[in-house]
C-alpha cells in the first residue's frame, strides 16, 4: 500500500489552537442561565454509556454549527469525520455504523445494502445486495450502477474530486489503470466493479481484504446518479438518497435540509427522520458555538469539544458538568522515536526514553485528564484490538530515572544530543514537547525543540525521512486517528514498514519490522473479527517491546450535550462525536 | 505731518467711576489679566481713555504692550471660546452710554458688528477660506438686519463698490484666496462697515500689506470715517500710520499707558523716553539715509513679572537721572503735561524738555 | 475636472494591475524562494495518498503547471473575456468579470465577492454613520470645553476605545447583548428582506467597530477643533456678532471637518475591503471572512479577488476624497 497520507481523517483539530486570549477573559463573566436547567441533564458522560433523551418525537429545527467550512458536502469529496457522520442524512453508504455508545458505535450495519458484504475468493471479492424500493429525492430508483458510479467519481477523478481518500483506487483490481468517469466515458467504467443487475454490486480487489465492510461505510459508496453529476458543482445540487434533502445550499455560509418525502422508512431500519428542518451554519464564531450548545440549541458539528475558556467554566459548575461528555476521540497522542536516527537505532536507547518520560507532566501540558488519559499502548481503548498493558510502567507515570539510566548504560551511552519536532501552531503539542524535554534532561538526554507549521509537517518536515535524518530529529511529536475503527485502520499507516514514503510519511518511527509487516498483511486477509483483533494486539505489543513510539495520552474531547436535543449518543466510530443520524428536537 | 484735529478730543482727566460719561467711548481703569500656569499675565493693567464720534485714536506700542488685548476687550471677545473662562476683566467700558464689561454677553454680542466692528491685521487668515467673500459680508449684514439674501447681497455689492473693489458684482462671488492682499483688506473693511458701526477698531490693518497698498487702505479708512462719522481706534506699532490718520495718540508700554495726547502734541513735544524711542525708530521719507534709525533697545517687559517702579526703566537710558533710585521703586502715575497731554515719567519737566530738544529731536 | 477624473481612473486601473501582479508574485514566487514547489501547492487540494499522477492532474486542473506569467495573463484575460474551468463532466464558464475560480470551493470568485459585499457594506456603512456622528460630536464638545470633566472622561474612553482589541469589545458585546440580555439578533438578514432585523443583528457589530473608530475620530475632531477655534477667522466671525453656535458649527466645524472627511473616506475604503476581525468575531460572512478563508486555504483566486477588490475600494476612496476635498475647500484645485 502506498503510504503518503498527510493527515488521516482530518478532525479539524487545528481549530482548537485558534482561540484568542479574549475568550479566557470572557470565561468568568457569564453566569446567566446557571441553574435554569438543573436536574434535567442525564449526568456527566451519560452519552458515552447510552442514548440520552431517547425519543421519537418529530418536528422542530435542529441546528449544527461549525467554526470552519467543511471540505465539501459532496459525499464523494469529503474526508472529515464529522462529514462522514453528517452526510449520512442525505447520502446512504452501503454500510454504516450503528448508533451506540462508545466502542459499541463501532458496530457495522448494512445501510443501503440489505446485508453485510458477502466475501468470496478468500476475501478478494465482495458482493452487496441493495435493499429494494430505494429512491432518490426526485422519486427515481437507486440502482447498483449509481453506487459503482459514486465510487468511480470519488476515487478515480482525482483532478476534479480530490479531497476524499482514495482507498478504492488503491485496493481495487485495475485501479491504477482507470482514469475516472469524467475522462473515461465508456459505458463499462471500472472493470473491477460489476453490476450484474440493478440491485447487486460486486467489488474485485487486488488482494484479500477482510475489513472491506469498513471501506464501504465511507460516504463514497453513497449513490450518485450519473445524469445529475456535475463534478465539482455537484455539491450545489446534491441528489439525496437519505432521509433529508437540501432545501438550500449557500457556499461557505449555510445549508438547510428538509425532510425527503421520497425516503421510505420501510427501506431504512436506521433513520428516524425526526426534525422538520436541519440547519448547518458555517463560519460561526467558536465562542458563539459554545454558547449555543450550552443553551441547548445547537450541536458543535466538528465535535472537537468546547473551547478552553468554556471548558473551565463548565467544569467548575456541577450542573453544567452534568451536561457534558468527556469521551475518547479514537486518537493517540504519541511521540515517535526515529529508528533511523542514531543512537535510537539501538532499542536500549529507545527504552531509556520510554522510562525517562514523565507522562503525568505531559498529560498536564496537554490540558489535563479532560484532554486525555495517560496512554501505554499504541491502540486507544475505543479501537478493537486494544488490550490493556503497560510495558514501561513507572511509579505514578512520573518516569523512572534509574531505569532509564540503566537502559542508557545498556545502550553504551551516558548522554544523548538530539532534536524533537512539534507543530508550531499547536500549543498543547509544544507544551507536551517541552515537558518531555524536561524529563529527558534528568537522565542525560538533551533534546532541542524544532517547530514546524502543521500544514507542512508531513509534506516538508517530519514526514520526510531524509529531512529528519539530516536534521538529527530523533523524537517526533505526533497524533493519530484511524480512518476506520479497526486495528488495521489504525496501525497500518504508522507501523507498516512498506508504508514509509519519501514525503508525507506517517510511519514517523521508520519502523520496518518483518514480523509486524507480515502480521499486518496476514490480519487483513484473516476472516473473523476476534482472530484479527488478536493479531492487532500482538502488533501493538511488538511495537511497544521494540519501543518505537512513546504513547502519551489517549485523546479525549469534552463535548457539551445540548439538552433540548434528543437521541444523543457519543460514538467511537466518529471520533467520539454524537451520532448525527437520529438527533431530534425535544418539545420545550 | 498730517492735518490734526484741534478740538473735541476727550483725553482729559478720567471721569469718576460709575458716572455715565459724555464721551462716545469711555474706558476706565480697564484691567485684563490671564491666569496661566506660569503666573498671572497682566496684559492690560489699568487703562483709561475716551474717544468721541468722528475721531481717530491711535494706540501705539510694541507687540505685547497690551494694545490688541485692549481692542479685543472692547469688542468683548476675550470672554468667548474655550479661554473665555480664564480671563479676568475689571474696570468699565462705556460705549454710547452702555457699560460693556459687566453686561450680559448676549447684549454685547448684539452690539458687535452693529455698533462696533473690527478689522484685523492679516485679512487672509481673518476671512473664512471656505466661504465666498460676498457670503461672509451677507452673513455679517443679516446677523443684524432681518432682510432677504437678495437684499443683503445687493448691500454686499454696494459695500464692495464703496471700498473700491472693481467689478463688485462679480467679485462678490470670489473666495478670499482669489483676492490680492489689498483687495482682501478692502473686502474686510467692507464687511466691518456693512452695518454702519459707530466704532471701528482697526488692529494693525496695514501691517501685512506692501507700502503703496498701505497708503491706499489708510486713505480708504479715513474717507469712510468721514462718510460714516464713526469713531476709529487704530491699533498700530507704526508711528507713520499714526501721523497719517490719528487725532489722538495713546502710547502703551507693559499693559499701561505711558503717554497720551493729541497727535500733534505727542509728535511735537513727546514727553516719555519710550515715545522718543518709537519716534527714533520711525522711518521717514524726509530723513537722510546716512542717519541711522535708533531702535528702542532691549526686550519688551514680561507681563507676569513687570519690572518694579517704572516698567520701562531697564531700557531707559535716562533711568538714573531722577534721584533716590525712584525709577526702580515707584511706579510713575500719569501726569498732565498740558491740556490733554499726559505722561507717566519720573523725569522732571525740565529734564524732559532738555533731553528732547537737545538730544533727541536733532537726530530725528 | 472631467479630464482629471479620467486621468485618475486610468492611473487607478494601472495601479490595480500592479497590485494584482504583486499579489501574484508574492503568492507564487515567495514560496519558491523558500523551496516550495507547485507540486506541494497542488497537494494541498488533494485528500490523502496522492500519486504523482494525481498531483499532475490537480496541478493541470488548477493551471498551476503553467509558467507564472501565463497564469497571470489568464487571470487578466478572464477579467475582460471570461474563462472556462473543468469541473468534471463538463466545463463551466466563468462570466465576465471573471476574477478566477476558487481552488478550494470550486466556485467563481466574483459572484462570491458580490454576494458578500452587501454584508461588508452594511457593516461598514452602519458603523461609519455611528462613529462619524458620535466621534465628531464628542470631539467638538471636548474641544469647546478642554480639560472639563466631559473632555477628560471621553478622551479617557477614547483612549480605551483605541486600545481595546476587537476580540475583546466584540466578544464582550456578543456576550452581554446577544446572550445575557438577548436584545439583539445574530443571524444576518439582508436589508431588503427585513430592515428592522437587519439593523437589529448588525447593531452590536456596528457599535463595537464604531467604538474603535469613534475614539480615533473624537481625538481627531478635538484636536482639529482646538486648532480651528484659535484661527483668526473664528475671531472675525465672533466680531461680526454671530451667535456662538453659528461660530462653532458654521465656521469652526466646517473647517475642522475637511481633514476628517479625508480620513473618513480612506477608512471607509479600507473597511469595504473587508473588516477581517469584526466579521470573524460576529460571524458575518463578508469580504473579510472570505479573505481569511483564502489565506488559511492558500487559495490564490480568493486572495487575488479580495486584494483587488480592497485595492479598488482604496483607489476609489482616494479619488472620491480628492474630489470631495476640492469641493469642500475652494482653495484646492484639481489638476
Amino acid at each position: 500500500m502506498e503510504g503518503k497520507a498527510p493527515i488521516m481523517r482530518r478532525s479539524a483539530l487545528a481549530a482548537i489552537a485558534a482561540i484568542g486570549s479574549a475568550s479566557l477573559l470572557l470565561a468568568g463573566c457569564s453566569k446567566a442561565d446557571d441553574s435554569k436547567n438543573e436536574g434535567k441533564s442525564a449526568g456527566a458522560n451519560a452519552a458515552t454509556k447510552g442514548v440520552v433523551n431517547a425519543s421519537d418525537k418529530k418536528g422542530g429545527t435542529l441546528t449544527y454549527e461549525l467554526s470552519d467550512v467543511p471540505d465539501s458536502f459532496d459525499p464523494g469529496n469529503t474526508y472529515y469525520a464529522y462529514m462522514y457522520n453528517l452526510s449520512r442524512l442525505w447520502a446512504r453508504p452501503l454500510m454504516t455504523f450503528e448508533p451506540g455508545p462508545g466502542s459499541k458505535g463501532n458496530t457495522l450495519v448494512p445501510d443501503l445494502a440489505a446485508s453485510k458484504g458477502v466475501p468470496s475468493d478468500g476475501g478478494k471479492t465482495w458482493t452487496y445486495k441493495l435493499r429494494s424500493g430505494l429512491k432518490y429525492e426526485d422519486g427515481t430508483a437507486i440502482t447498483s450502477k449509481d453506487v459503482k458510479y459514486a465510487v468511480e467519481r470519488s476515487n478515480f477523478a482525482r483532478d476534479v474530486l480530490s479531497l476524499g481518500p482514495n482507498y478504492f483506487q488503491i485496493f481495487m483490481a485495475d485501479g491504477d489503470k482507470y482514469k475516472g468517469p469524467y475522462k473515461d466515458k465508456s459505458a463499462k467504467g471500472l472493470s473491477s466493479i460489476e453490476t450484474p443487475d440493478d440491485t447487486t454490486v460486486v467489488f474485485h480487489l487486488k488482494q484479500a481484504f477482510q475489513e472491506f465492510d469498513y471501506l464501504v461505510a465511507a460516504p463514497q459508496t453513497a449513490p450518485v446518479p450519473q445524469a445529475k453529476d456535475t463534478g465539482v458543482d455537484y455539491v450545489k445540487h446534491i441528489v439525496s438518497s437519505g432521509s433529508y434533502k437540501f432545501q438550500s445550499y449557500d457556499e461557505g455560509k449555510q445549508a438547510v435540509l428538509v425532510r425527503n418525502p421520497d425516503w421510505d422508512p420501510k427501506t431504512d431500519p436506521l433513520r428516524k427522520q425526526l426534525p422538520d428542518k436541519i440547519v448547518v451554519k458555517l463560519k460561526v464564531n467558536p465562542e458563539t458555538i459554545d454558547k449555543d450548545v450550552l443553551a441547548g440549541d445547537a450541536i458543535d458539528l466538528a465535535g472537537t469539544g468546547v473551547q478552553a475558556s468554556t471548558q473551565a467554566q463548565v467544569l467548575t459548575d456541577t450542573a453544567k458538568k452534568a451536561g457534558t461528555d468527556n469521551t475518547f476521540g479514537g486518537r493517540l497522542v504519541y511521540m515517535a522515536i526515529n529508528t533511523k536516527v542514531k543512537p535510537f537505532d539501538n532499542v536500549a536507547c529507545r527504552k531509556a526514553v520510554q522510562f525517562a518520560i514523565d507522562k503525568a507532566s505531559v498529560q498536564t501540558a496537554e490540558g489535563g485528564p479532560i484532554r486525555g488519559d495517560i496512554a501505554s499502548t499504541v491502540l486507544p481503548p475505543d479501537i478493537p484490538g486494544y488490550v490493556k498493558s503497560d510495558v514501561y510502567a513507572t511509579d505514578g507515570n512520573k518516569g523512572d530515572v534509574a531505569k532509564a539510566k540503566e537502559q542508557l548504560k545498556a545502550c553504551g551511552k551516558t548522554a544523548i544530543n538530539t532534536n524533537i519536532s512539534a507543530r508550531s501552531d499547536r500549543q498543547p503539542e509544544i507544551d507536551a514537547a517541552t515537558a518531555i524535554i524536561n524529563s529527558l534532561k534528568k537522565v542525560g538526554i538533551n533534546a532541542s525543540l524544532k517547530q514546524y507549521p502543521s500544514g507542512k509537517y508531513f509534506t516538508d518536515y517530519a514526514g520526510v525521512p531524509k529531512f529528519t535524518e539530516k536534521q538529527n530529529i530523533g523524537l517526533i511529536m505526533m497524533q493519530w486517528g484511524a480512518d476506520w475503527p479497526s486495528g488495521y485502520g489504525f496501525l497500518q499507516q504508522i507501523l507498516n514498514g512498506s508504508a514509509i514514503g519519501q514525503s508525507g510519511n506517517t510511519n514517523l518511527s521508520q519502523y520496518d519490522d518483518k514480523n509486524v509487516n507480515e502480521m499486518l498483511n496476514k490480519s487483513i486477509a484473516t476472516p473473523g473479527d476476534a482472530a484479527r483483533n488478536g493479531i492487532y494486539a500482538q502488533i501493538d505489543k511488538k511495537a511497544m517491546d521494540d519501543a518505537v513510539l512513546v504513547p502519551l495520552t489517549y485523546f479525549k474531547v469534552l463535548l457539551a450535550r445540548p439538552q433540548n436535543y434528543t437521541n444523543l449518543v457519543s460514538t467511537a466510530a466518529f471520533s467520539g462525536q454524537y451520532d448525527y443520524l437520529n438527533i431530534g428536537v425535544a418539545s420545550k | 505731518m498730517t492735518e490734526l484735529s484741534k478740538t473735541g478730543v476727550a483725553t482729559g482727566e478720567p471721569v469718576a467711576a460709575g458716572k455715565t460719561p459724555e464721551a462716545f467711548l469711555d474706558v476706565r481703569d480697564l484691567k485684563v489679566h490671564f491666569p496661566t500656569d506660569d503666573g498671572l499675565v497682566k496684559s492690560v493693567d489699568g487703562l483709561t481713555f475716551s474717544l468721541d464720534k468722528g475721531k481717530t485714536l491711535a494706540i501705539v506700542g510694541e507687540s505685547g504692550s497690551g494694545k490688541s488685548v485692549t481692542s479685543l476687550a472692547i469688542m468683548g471677545l476675550h470672554r468667548l471660546g474655550s479661554r473665555g473662562k480664564n480671563v479676568r476683566m475689571s474696570g468699565e467700558i462705556w460705549l454710547n452710554g452702555k457699560e460693556l464689561v459687566n453686561a450680559d454677553p448676549d447684549e454685547v454680542r448684539r452690539l458687535r458688528g452693529r455698533e462696533m466692528a473690527m478689522i484685523f491685521q492679516d485679512p487672509l487668515s481673518a476671512m473664512h477660506p471656505y466661504y465666498k467673500v460676498g457670503d461672509q459680508i451677507v452673513e455679517a449684514y443679516r446677523t443684524h438686519h432681518k432682510v432677504s439674501r437678495k437684499v443683503a447681497r445687493a448691500r454686499a455689492v454696494e459695500m464692495l463698490d464703496r471700498v473700491g473693489i472693481p467689478e463688485p458684482g462679480k467679485r462678490v462671488d470670489s473666495y478670499p484666496h482669489e483676492f490680492s492682499g489689498g483687495m482682501r483688506q478692502r473686502a474686510m473693511i467692507a464687511m466691518s462697515l456693512v452695518n454702519n458701526p459707530e466704532l471701528l477698531i482697526a488692529d494693525e490693518p496695514t501691517t501685512a500689506l506692501d507700502v503703496t497698498v498701505q497708503a491706499q487702505i489708510l486713505d480708504l479708512i479715513r474717507d469712510l470715517q468721514k462718510e460714516f462719522g464713526s469713531a476709529v481706534v487704530m491699533i498700530t506699532h507704526d508711528l507713520g500710520v499714526v501721523a497719517e490718520i490719528a487725532d489722538d495718540v495713546l502710547v502703551m508700554y507693559g499693559g499701561r499707558c505711558v503717554e497720551r495726547g493729541r497727535a500733534d502734541e505727542v509728535f511735537e513735544t513727546p514727553q516719555h523716553p519710550y515715545t522718543w524711542g518709537l519716534l527714533g525708530s520711525m522711518p521717514r521719507i524726509d530723513r537722510e539715509t546716512s542717519e541711522r534709525l535708533i531702535p528702542v533697545k532691549g526686550q519688551p517687559p514680561s507681563l507676569i513679572n513687570v519690572p518694579s517702579g517704572c516698567a520701562f526703566h531697564p531700557r531707559c537710558p535716562y533711568a538714573d537721572i531722577p534721584k533716590e533710585n525712584v525709577t526702580r521703586t515707584v511706579r510713575p502715575e500719569l501726569q498732565q503735561v498740558e491740556g490733554g497731554h499726559w505722561s507717566a515719567c519720573h523725569l522732571s519737566a525740565e529734564d524732559r524738555t532738555r533731553i528732547w530738544t537737545e538730544e533727541i529731536a536733532p537726530k530725528l | 475636472m472631467i479630464s482629471y477624473i479620467f486621468r485618475r481612473t486610468l492611473a487607478a486601473i494601472f495601479l490595480l494591475l500592479v497590485v494584482s501582479a504583486v499579489t501574484f508574485a508574492i503568492f507564487f514566487l515567495l514560496p519558491r524562494l523558500v523551496g516550495q514547489t507547485a507540486d506541494q501547492l497542488a497537494q494541498q487540494y488533494i485528500g490523502k495518498s496522492p500519486s504523482k499522477a494525481d498531483i499532475l492532474a490537480v496541478k493541470h486542473n488548477l493551471g498551476l503547471d503553467q509558467p507564472v506569467y501565463v497564469q497571470f495573463w489568464h487571470f487578466i484575460k478572464g477579467i475582460v473575456a471570461g474563462a472556462d474551468y473543468n469541473i468534471g463532466p463538463t466545463t463551466v464558464h466563468c462570466d465576465v468579470p471573471c476574477f478566477g475560480y476558487s481552488f478550494k470551493d470550486h466556485v467563481a470568485v466574483w459572484p462570491q465577492l458580490t454576494s458578500r459585499l452587501p454584508i461588508t457594506l452594511s457593516l461598514a456603512a452602519g458603523a461609519a454613520v455611528l462613529w462619524l456622528v458620535s466621534g465628531v460630536a464628542i470631539g467638538v464638545i471636548s474641544a469647546l470645553k478642554p480639560r472639563s470633566l466631559f473632555d477628560r472622561t471621553f478622551m479617557g474612553v477614547a483612549l480605551a476605545g483605541v486600545s481595546l482589541p476587537m476580540f475583546f469589545t466584540g466578544n464582550l458585546a456578543i456576550l452581554l447583548f446577544v446572550f445575557n440580555w438577548p436584545i439583539f439578533g445574530r443571524d444576518y438578514v439582508p436589508l431588503t428582506q427585513n430592515p428592522e432585523q437587519w439593523a437589529n443583528t448588525l447593531f452590536p457589530a456596528w457599535c463595537s467597530l464604531a467604538l474603535l473608530y469613534s475614539a480615533i475620530y473624537a481625538r481627531l475632531t478635538r484636536s482639529g477643533m482646538l486648532e480651528t477655534m484659535n484661527e483668526d477667522f473664528i475671531r472675525t466671525a465672533r466680531s461680526k456678532g454671530l451667535g456662538e453656535r453659528t461660530v462653532v458649527v458654521k465656521h469652526g466645524l466646517r473647517a475642522a471637518l475637511t481633514p476628517i472627511i479625508t480620513v473618513f473616506g480612506m477608512d471607509l475604503g479600507l473597511l469595504l475591503g473587508g473588516a477581517v476581525i469584526t466579521e470573524s468575531v460576529f460571524s458575518l460572512p463578508g469580504i473579510g471572512q472570505y479573505a481569511v478563508q483564502g489565506i488559511t486555504d492558500n487559495d490564490l483566486p480568493k486572495i487575488l479577488g479580495v486584494t483587488l477588490l480592497a485595492a479598488f475600494f482604496v483607489v476609489v476612496a482616494n479619488l472620491v476624497v480628492d474630489v470631495l476635498y476640492a469641493a469642500a475647500d475652494p482653495r484646492v484645485r484639481l489638476s
